[in-house]
């Protein structure tokens, strides 16, 4: 059982269909995945921005984290599930979209740049809470994860372009590979 | 009568320019997206602290105060990606719906921030007091959250 098997069986369930032929609901979970994107992106852009001292340099540090934070991961919970529905009504196609896997893998590394930064650099936060300007591992962190949630941003818009779509052939071989594209030979 | 003004619009070389590039009109279409999330963040971070929410330690002046010119930068990309859009499809916008809901609710969500919003996170706390604190938060949630909502919606219309 392959996860193109599974994208498949969940593309032919009712719930998927009737979502993927709404008038209303489709738009309507997109809306919310958009109003999420400003809650949840805009609370990150800002502990970024405190993190790399270009706002908010007068407020710790921690106290920036610890008010804005559980705001920011409500807005994910909203992010995650209007993204899983949205992948819900168009599944193999997302499946196969080389911006949703990059997306995917970008998301990761979002994961892994927030777990790095919270083992080392911020083991010390007492000591640097109240610098207006974070030491150097924090101000990294912060700018990399605005890169990578920029990155995000674009690579989830451009999933509803279709340049790279499997039935779109021939592709670069490339991306055939990234895509997972299977090409039947006649 | 503004149906002339919109075709010659759509007419310019920078909207014809965008609708013959594969990529033009998604790129501008995702810089108008990422300056949306931090036009969002500035703004409810100051709503939420006219809530009482978020960063209740600071005064609701200083909060607002330091993200004043996030909330320009960001806005100026704002108007500037989505003039882009539009001139790219004018004609579309002008039988949208959803496209004169969001400029409605733009002219007064721009309208009610540099107006209202303005004076009541600039002045004395004490002199606002809660209730309307909260209800000029609420407000401009509601006027930011439609234009954000007709502003997707604009993508659905045919």
């Amino acid at each position: 059982m392959s996860l193109r098997w599974v994208a498949e069986w969940l593309g032919t369930t009712a719930g998927s269909i009737a979502l993927h032929e709404s008038v209303y609901g489709y738009p309507l979970l997109e809306s919310v995945h958009v109003w999420g994107l400003a809650l949840f992106v805009g609370m990150i852009a800002i502990i970024d921005l405190r993190l790399t001292g270009a706002v908010l340099r007068q407020v710790p540090v921690s106290e920036v984290t610890r008010r804005l934070l559980p705001l920011a991961i409500g807005a994910f919970s909203v992010m995650v599930c209007s993204g899983l529905l949205l992948f819900y009504a168009i599944p193999v196609r997302t499946y196969h979209s080389v911006w949703f896997r990059g997306k995917l893998i970008l998301l990761a590394l979002s994961g892994l740049n927030g777990w790095v930064f919270h083992v080392n650099v911020w083991r010390r936060v007492a000591d640097w809470d109240r610098d207006p300007i974070p030491p150097r591992a924090a101000r990294a962190a912060g700018v990399l994860s605005l890169l990578l949630w920029t990155s995000i941003i674009f690579s989830g818009r451009l999933i509803a372009y279709n340049w790279f779509d499997c039935d779109l052939q021939p592709q670069p071989g490339f991306i055939n590979w990234a895509a997972g594209c299977v090409i039947e030979s006649d | 009568m503004l149906l002339p003004f919109f075709e010659w619009c759509e007419g310019t070389m920078i909207g014809a320019g965008i609708r013959d590039s594969v990529w033009l009109f998604p790129v501008i279409e995702s810089l108008h997206l990422l300056a949306f999330a931090m036009i969002g963040g500035v703004v409810l971070l100051v709503d939420f602290r006219l809530f009482g929410l978020g960063l209740t330690r600071e005064p609701v002046a200083e909060v607002g105060r330091a993200v004043q010119p996030w909330l320009l930068a960001s806005l100026s990309v704002m108007v500037v990606t989505g003039v882009l859009l539009f001139l790219s499809e004018a004609v579309k916008c002008y039988s949208s719906n959803p496209f004169w809901v969001k400029i409605a609710a733009l002219f007064l969500a721009i309208l009610f921030t540099f107006t209202v919003r303005r004076k009541v996170v600039t002045a004395d706390e004490a002199r606002v007091g809660p209730f309307w604190s909260k209800l000029v938060a609420l407000i401009s949630l509601v006027l930011w959250g439609t234009v954000a909502w007709a502003g997707r919606w604009i993508g659905f219309s045919a």
